[in-house]
């Protein structure tokens, strides 16, 4: 096997493979607790790694709730998050119709009232990002696509992993539960403010209040748990030849999204913490009239808050990665450039927070270097997008579903970061600050990377998750439906933002200068356009369920793509493959000079296949 | 261009507006290039029968200077549209120019209350007029206002103006502004504040020097007048009391 | 049944240390914000540092000693579950966590002493802070103690003796954020 590979990078023709026993030792030993019903055969698999088909759970519960698989964890993540969206979509709708039709009875919910209306705002945004964006995002495809892309069989802790799963649902009910309560749901934004949200009689939600914070803290426990699994899995687990750069960039994003994560997410939890204490226990951290500050609470939230977004941005780049080298038959251009931008990205990231603040009482001279910083970090992020535009260049590009979502992830995603130049510079935000203006530019990158980023990955990988194809006319249609309304939602909001309409306000009628009928227009047909899209999502719904059972069968590796999850049967037995993979190239080895097919799997040894 | 939607009633709020414009004309250029090339490549590099991809890597130099210079491109633009802003910034929130008189604004659940100075032209003495819901100044005038709040976190917003500062409780928080056109403007507020954060409108009236110095020697309150034509409470309902506010 | 991904270690550093190194991280920030916050006020309230005169220093700087000392019986734990003598190994455990119970018994007469006295956590910035900080270390040492318990049942038969070094590094972990505490609480007055 001394032929060479005509690729970038040669690989050394033996892979170097890691130590097979590893310097833990793994003694036999029966804590069978989680109903697998093994021997303590795993000592005797010696030299060979073999897959575990036939030795997974057999009953319901240990098979689908209790389960330590992590495909099956990436379900539960999946449809928890899933059924939030549908929680996170009745609220938007809601207080959308509220705004095209004030006063009006909003149909399936009755007239809203002031109080309702901040909590449904709130709502909305904590839910999309906490409790879809990235359960979604991070958790369910981290959870189902890094061992499968790494060539292993399951995460390093299967158990710990069900554990965050089981906490990050906790959070879930306590959420929705502080719906329920005396009060109701807190309505002070997801951003949380105090004094407001630190003092019931502010607020008027007092235990509402204590529960969104306890279910948002404990959502970061869930989430600093699931990162153990990624990190460690992603970091020594990798298939035998499998270097740091024949990793494929989705999970080098997601790893980093954890990284960032975790370095972000500590001082808000302190911040939570002390809320809550402030909330329930009388303490003054964040009251100024017993020497705490309330800035402070903003300084923790942004330190986290601004991270957070590229926490979720990453792992939806990556996915586009995936499926724009897929469906154009490219090399990612630049993979070392892509890796390099995003790193960059995310150390800038911490320090750009206080442009959510530059406004809100902070040194003004303080403002003009966060002014500097986030201006900056337009720089690797356009870079980023430069990368993978570029990739498309010589390609042989085909308009499938998944590809037609991620296309539309970098249309979309350029309109978000280059509104975000309005707002970063600092003398811009000055008016635009606390308008519809910031709103549209965060939705024009929160809902590609979460709307648009999931319907990708969704649709990319659900042969594999489920072993029969979607339904590509119904995809189609859908996308084309969904993109279309989603421009047509939040470019009028762009257009009232930018004419003075404040955010969180119910009902514009004491501000004439926002009661210009043009406004209300602007204002109704975003409603509109949000009712026709949230029901558009029917068609994608039906095709989703109905595929599961219906669909064309899939085989292994119907894109004809190279990464590793493509090896495994489609569905993935418990363990993954029949024999463990081993690794010879880089991921996007599409249109390799001397081979007859357009792709090279990362699994084939060179000169066989 | 903001113009459009909303007339440019202070000193800044051209400057404001002139970024705005400066930006927008920068960033458009950048968008309509990214997507041009990004659709045209789409088109360009469709599959068709019989036509390979072609393997490139993107780590040629010569690859790579296509992302290289127009990143450093961005980087210039960058720099165009930092100096415009930090200017401008530093011209409103670092710096303040001569001041002619001075103004207490405060807000609280759920109103705005003002503390004009009276005929002596003194904040805080004994003839200062004090309203509720309608801030009046006179045109031409440089003021410095002094924003505190009663309770929670409010935010003093005149887009007319493109005036926004935070309001935050324990502090005394100061700013400018220049009215250039004389009118009755909104003010909002811009930090969600409790269930009536909607309902918290006032109105700032930009007179003539006369029509002004008629206001103050009547001894300012039209506001009993001018708040029962405003549709809400003119009092804030059940808003806690403190005291030793600042 | 151990999946084979928990068998591999490419970065040659075991998994369950990377696993470790990964929660100690996330903890630093954590207490790093919880202090951050703290020195953040402190250097906006010189006025603190009355109340600050109240802590009991000498009660902290004992239990500074019994941390350390447990720090110390914990290395010593690794050195035998290194020599394969896990029995020594769990006794060196149990030894530290005595230590862990007599910080918890010294911590609570304080606690104790000072609220009778009227220090509450609703005193005031400081003791909001002081109770806040203290406690959520405190929490990481019980939980830090029940650890080294059960890792101690599997130790005792000579069964995954690597936990034994892993729950040493989370130890001097909690160690380290009460030497950082100490000076801030109860010397800085």
């Amino acid at each position: 096997m001394s032929t060479n590979d005509n690729h970038a990078h040669p690989h050394p023709v033996e892979p170097i493979l890691p130590p097979m026993h590893a310097q833990d030792p793994v003694p036999p030993h029966g804590d069978h607790g989680d109903g697998h019903g093994h021997g303590d055969h795993h000592a005797e698999h010696g030299g060979g790694d073999h897959g575990h088909d036939g030795h997974g759970p057999t009953s319901f519960w240990s098979k689908y709730v209790f389960s330590v698989d992590h495909k099956i964890i990436a379900m539960q993540y999946l449809f928890t998050g899933m059924l939030m969206a549908l929680i996170g979509g009745f609220t938007v709708y809601v207080f959308r119709m509220q705004q095209a039709f004030p006063d009006a009875h909003i149909p399936g919910f009755g007239v809203v009232s002031p109080d309702q209306y901040n909590m449904l705002v709130t709502s909305h945004g904590t839910i999309m990002i906490f409790w879809v964006a990235m359960p979604v995002l991070i958790a369910a495809f981290g959870n189902f696509l890094i061992p499968l892309m790494i060539g292993c069989d399951d995460m390093v802790f299967p158990r710990l992993n069900r554990l965050s799963y089981q906490i990050f649902l906790l959070s879930a009910i306590i959420l929705v539960a502080s719906f329920f309560v005396k009060g109701g749901a807190f309505g002070g934004a997801w951003t949380s403010y105090p004094p407001l949200s630190a003092k019931g009689a502010y607020n008027t939600t007092s235990l509402g209040s204590s529960m969104w914070v306890v279910a948002v803290a404990l959502e970061f426990v869930a989430f600093l748990m699931g990162g153990i699994n990624f990190v460690t899995t992603a970091m020594n687990s990798r298939a035998p030849g499998m270097k740091l750069f024949d990793i494929p960039i989705v999970v080098w994003f997601i790893v980093i999204a954890s990284i960032m994560f975790m370095a972000s997410v500590g001082p808000l939890f302190a911040g939570a913490v002390m809320l809550l204490f402030d909330q329930q226990l009388g303490t003054a951290f964040f009251d100024p009239v017993r020497g705490g500050d309330p800035v402070l609470w903003q300084h923790l939230f942004w330190f986290f808050g601004h991270p957070e977004v590229y926490v979720v941005l990453l792992p939806a780049m990556g996915i586009v990665a995936e499926i724009m080298t897929t469906f154009s038959r490219k090399k990612l251009f630049g993979y070392k450039t892509v890796l390099f931008t995003a790193v960059a990205t995310g150390i800038i990231g911490f320090f750009v927070w206080a442009h959510h603040q530059f406004i809100a009482g902070i040194d003004p001279r303080m403002a003009s270097l966060f002014t500097v910083t986030t201006l900056i970090i337009s720089v690797p992020i356009a870079e980023m997008m430069f990368v993978y535009i570029a990739t498309l260049y010589g390609g042989s590009i085909t308009l499938t579903v998944p590809m037609l979502w991620a296309l539309s992830f970098v249309a979309e995603f350029l309109i978000g970061g280059v509104t975000g130049i309005f707002l970063g510079a600092a003398g811009a935000d000055i008016y635009f600050h606390d308008t519809y203006f910031v709103l549209a530019h965060f939705h024009y990158t929160f809902f590609p990377i979460a709307i648009i980023g999931t319907f990708a990955a969704l649709t990319y990988w659900f042969p594999k998750m489920f072993g029969r194809l979607m339904n590509e006319t119904w995809g189609k249609i859908h996308f084309w439906i969904t993109i279309i309304c989603f421009n047509g939602i939040f470019i009028p909001l762009f257009l009232t933002g930018a004419a003075g309409d404040h955010r969180r306000i119910y009902n514009y009628k004491l501000f004439p200068e926002q009661m210009h009928p043009e406004l209300q227009d602007l204002r109704v047909m975003a409603t509109v356009f949000l009712v026709i899209m949230l029901a558009t999502q029917v068609i994608f719904l039906y095709n989703f369920f109905s595929s599961m059972t219906r669909g064309k069968k899939a085989d292994a590796n119907p894109w004809k793509a190279n990464t590793l999850e493509w090896v495994a049967p489609s569905p993935p037995p418990h363990g993954n493959f029949a024999e463990m993979p081993n690794v010879y190239r880089g991921p996007y080895e599409y249109g390799t000079p001397g081979r007859a097919d357009d792709y090279y799997p990362q699994n084939i040894p060179p000169g066989a296949g | 261009m903001l113009e459009r939607f909303l007339h440019a009633g202070s000193t800044y709020a051209r400057d404001i507006d002139g970024l705005i414009l400066l930006i927008f004309v920068i960033t458009g250029f950048w968008f309509v290039l990214a997507e041009g090339i990004f659709f045209w490549l789409i088109f360009r590099f469709r599959k068709r029968d019989g036509v390979p991809t072609q393997y490139v890597t993107g780590e040629e130099k010569h690859q790579k200077r296509w992302i290289a210079y127009p990143h450093y491109l961005v980087l210039v633009c960058d720099v165009f549209i930092l100096v415009a802003a930090l200017r401008v910034w530093s011209n409103i929130k670092i710096e303040t120019p001569p001041i002619d008189a001075r103004i207490r604004i405060v807000a609280q659940q759920w109103a705005w209350s003002f503390v004009h100075p009276g005929k002596d032209g003194e904040l805080d003495t004994d003839d200062d007029i004090r309203t509720v819901e309608e801030l009046h100044v006179e045109v031409g005038k440089t003021y410095q206002f002094i924003l505190e709040s009663r309770d929670v976190l409010h935010s003093f917003s005149v887009p007319n103006f493109r005036l926004k500062q935070d309001a935050i409780p324990g502090r005394e928080i100061t700013g400018w502004f220049t009215p250039t056109e004389t009118g009755t403007f909104d003010i909002q507020c811009a930090e969600i504040c409790g269930v009536a954060h909607g309902l918290m409108a006032a109105r700032i009236m930009v007179q003539t020097p006369e029509a002004y110095a008629k206001w103050v020697t009547q001894g300012g309150p039209t506001s009993l007048v001018a708040a029962s034509n405003v549709k809400g409470p003119s009092a804030p309902a059940g808003a806690p009391k403190h005291d030793g506010e600042h | 049944m151990k999946p084979i991904a928990t068998t591999r270690t490419v970065i040659g550093m075991s998994t369950g240390k990377l696993a470790v190194w990964w929660v100690i991280a996330s903890e630093i920030v954590i207490f790093g914000g919880v202090l951050a916050s703290y020195i953040m006020h402190r250097i906006g309230h010189p006025e603190w540092a009355d109340q600050a005169a109240y802590t009991n220093t000498w009660a902290g700087a004992f239990n500074t000693l019994v941390l350390l000392t447990s720090s110390l019986s914990a290395v010593l734990a690794h050195q035998a579950a290194e020599r394969k003598e896990g029995k020594k190994a769990a006794r060196y455990l149990y030894l530290t966590c005595v230590g862990a119970a007599m910080f918890l018994v010294v911590k609570s007469i304080e606690w104790s002493t000072e609220i009778h006295h009227g220090f509450t956590l609703q005193s005031g910035g400081f003791w909001s802070f002081y109770y806040l900080a203290a406690g959520i270390h405190g929490v990481h040492v019980i939980a830090g103690a029940i650890l080294m318990i059960w890792i101690a049942q599997y130790a005792k038969k000579n069964e995954e003796l690597q936990r034994v070094e892993y729950i040493g590094l989370y130890w001097h972990f909690v160690d380290l954020v009460w030497i950082f505490l100490f000076p801030l609480l109860y010397i800085a007055k």
